[in-house]
């Protein structure tokens, strides 16, 4: 591969890189200034099609495609910024809102006028504090300079920018959560379709993209189309920022061409294992996108590659590496809890399905765990999430991947733990076992005598002798 | 009327002051309608009274034209805002997989017993409230945690959780700073 330009993070490193004036001095709206001035917005859609840029928030749709999905005679677009970044170990929104929030910006710009959007929402998680403070700066130096509000450029086009803080709701990064959200509503997921680009926030055709997308796009249209698929890997294009966490000697975020792989980030980037171990399995893309074992670690990180071991797919690209001290229960665990905490409730099969499957994982994990439960993990995981068509949004998909992929690729250790992990009184009680085998039950016999549930034992520290 | 009319009885009195209606009724233009203020409305007193009580909830639906149960609907889902006033600074402890891969879970289990309070609670001298969380979106400082003035803290052992702590209790930072 040629030698690899970072253009994400070329800023990252100036000081003062977040005044207006020096993002300027290095070239900075300049790619605003020939989309806003020289080409037509249809133009800079197909340029964005042509470059094949993928939403960089989860899903991976061609952001271009998903601009033409918009009705041709629409009155009125309004652009939503997902900044809802919340995804367990994923951090790279951030850096770029702190440590460029102009680029961003021209970002947002170029995207709006090419949908002509003149409204944009930027939402943003609330625990990003700094993060909100510095994009308000910049939105307020970037309107007194004319690169926001009415007429821009001279060219008739305004846009108005607006921050819009979220409460601390995983579900509201979910495109209609946000929506819905922004309405002042409960972050509820709605029914697809209409998708957002037909029927959106306040009923109006609405594009939602992520911040790292948007930021693609003034160097798509710096550099042209073809530069941006010189990069990466086929079907992925253009660079990426990753993270890494977790159990490395160094947690970063760095700009690499798509389709690095998981040891190549650990080995290279991240100053590897933590204190000399060994990876034991590592999460490629978030939380929700399964598990990674250590000999799969050579996997290209793009949005093709990650299927065949099995994973839901490169998500936000945000690594998460586990050493080989750490039980794969406590990897459960941590996920079930996660999924359980955040369903929005909406859907049965997610409400209760991730409800169970953290009590049935918080049980093994206490030594009331049996053989078989395994199974009916699985089953409730097939039986969860819109790739079965059971849900209506796709955090159900998320809470399923960890346990197929941690039970496909770690079962013996599993049925292990299981075994030697058996505390008398932690286990289902008789009445549970004879309700689940069908037998009658002689309620007045059982009495009272069904035992409290053992406190939730701390989880694993590093170090601890038996971890 | 006569100058003998029975008194009436005092009128409530309002929980949202005057500014902080005009900061509210300020963010109107923005949307297409009122009701996409609630968040805003729900933070900007929240910032003021460190907490949304009922009467303060239903003032907010009478600016915005809504239900006092939608403001309630929307508030609910987030678990954000709670009822009854918070410590001057709130401090969430990660508990996701990164942070908890270092230690996370056990380290909010250290700050709440150094402050002899459990996870959601606030001191007796009304200091700080300490609360889980999960990601933060600070995974690169893991294990971490964020006072909601925005400073950032991390990677946390027992003894930066006490030193942490320690500052925290010292109020609030205008401007943010790095740990
Ligand atoms: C449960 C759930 C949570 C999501 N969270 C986020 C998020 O925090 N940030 C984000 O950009 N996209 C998130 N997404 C993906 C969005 O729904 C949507 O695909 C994305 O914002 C589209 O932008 P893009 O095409 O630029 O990636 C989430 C999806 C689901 C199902
Ligand atoms: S799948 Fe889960 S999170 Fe998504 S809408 Fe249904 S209940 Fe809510
Ligand atoms: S996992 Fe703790 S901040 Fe992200």
């Amino acid at each position: 591969m040629a030698t690899f330009e970072p253009v994400l993070t070329r800023n990252w490193n100036v000081p003062d890189a977040r005044s207006l004036k020096v993002y300027e001095s290095r070239g900075g709206y300049q790619a605003a200034r020939k989309a806003l001035t020289t080409m037509d917005p249809d133009a800079v859609v197909n340029l964005v099609k042509d470059s094949e840029l993928r939403g960089r928030g989860g899903a991976g749709f061609p952001c271009g495609l998903k601009w033409t999905f918009l009705p041709k005679d629409r009155k009125e677009t309004l652009m939503c910024v997902n900044g809802d970044e919340s995804e367990p170990a994923t951090f790279n929104n951030r850096y770029l809102l702190e440590r460029d929030p102009h680029m961003f910006l021209e970002g947002i710009l170029i995207s709006c006028f090419a949908t002509r959007a003149s409204t944009s929402y930027v939402y943003l998680r609330f625990e990003y504090i700094e993060a909100t403070r510095i994009i308000e700066e910049a939105i307020a130096e970037a309107r007194a300079a004319g690169h926001l509000g009415k007429n821009i450029y001279g060219t008739g086009f305004n846009l108005d920018v607006w921050v819009h803080r979220g409460a601390g709701a995983y579900i509201c990064g979910e495109e209609t959560g946000l929506i819905e959200s922004l309405e002042g509503k409960r972050g509820w997921p709605r029914i697809k379709p209409p998708f957002p680009a037909i029927e959106g926030a306040f009923r109006k055709p609405t594009v939602v993209n992520n911040i790292e997308t948007l930021c693609c796009v003034p160097h798509i249209v710096e550099r042209g189309a073809a530069w941006f698929k010189s990069i990466g890997t086929p079907k992925s294009y253009g660079p990426k920022l990753y993270t890494v966490s977790g159990h490395v000697e160094k947690q970063v975020c760095v700009e690499l061409p798509l389709g690095v792989t998981c040891r190549e980030l650990i080995d290279d980037h991240a100053g590897g294992v933590w204190k000399g171990r060994k990876a034991k399995a590592a999460v490629p893309g978030g939380i929700s996108m399964g598990l990674l074992s250590a000999d799969e670690l050579d996997t290209p990180l793009d949005f093709e590659s990650l299927r065949k071991p099995g994973c839901l797919g490169l998500g936000t690209a945000a690594v998460t590496v586990i050493d080989d001290h750490t039980p794969i229960i406590d990897y459960l665990v941590n996920t079930s809890r996660f999924f359980a905490h955040e369903s929005c409730g909406q859907c049965t099969p997610c409400r209760e399905g991730t409800g169970w499957m953290s009590k049935t994982i918080h049980r093994i994990k206490n030594g009331g765990g049996r053989i078989e439960d395994l199974d009916v993990m699985l089953h409730l995981a097939e039986n969860l999430g819109i790739i079965p068509g059971t849900t209506i949004c796709g955090l159900a998909d998320g809470a399923a991947w960890p346990i197929k992929n941690a039970l496909a690729k770690f079962r013996p250790e599993l049925e292990e733990y299981i075994r030697t992990h058996q505390t008398p009184g932690a286990g289902p009680t008789p009445l549970q076992l004879d309700v689940a085998a069908g037998r009658r039950v002689d309620l007045f016999q059982v009495g009272n005598a069904i035992a409290a549930p053992p406190p939730a034992a701390a989880l694993h520290s590093p170090g601890r002798p038996d971890a | 009327m006569s100058a003998e009319a029975p008194a009436r009885p005092p009128q409530r009195i309002a929980l949202l002051t005057e500014p902080l209606r005009e900061q509210i009724r300020a963010l109107f233009p923005r949307y297409p309608s009122k009701r996409a203020v609630t968040l805003p409305a729900l933070h900007l007193v929240h910032e003021h009274l460190r907490c949304v009580p009922l009467q303060a909830m239903s003032e907010i639906a009478e600016l915005l034209e809504i239900a006092p149960a939608e403001v309630h609907d929307t508030m609910s889902f987030y678990g954000f805002f709670p009822q009854a006033p918070i410590g001057d600074v709130r401090v969430w402890v990660c508990r996701s997989l990164s942070c908890m891969l270092r230690g996370g879970d056990e380290l909010l289990g250290h700050a709440c017993r150094k402050l002899g309070i459990h996870p959601g609670e606030t001191t007796p001298d009304g200091k700080l409230t300490v609360e889980f969380a999960e990601c933060l979106g600070i995974c690169d400082h893991a294990p971490a945690a964020l006072a909601d003035d925005g400073r950032v803290y991390g990677p946390l052992d027992e003894a930066g959780v006490e030193a942490m702590l320690d500052e925290l209790k010292r109020g609030r930072k205008d401007g943010p700073t790095r740990a």
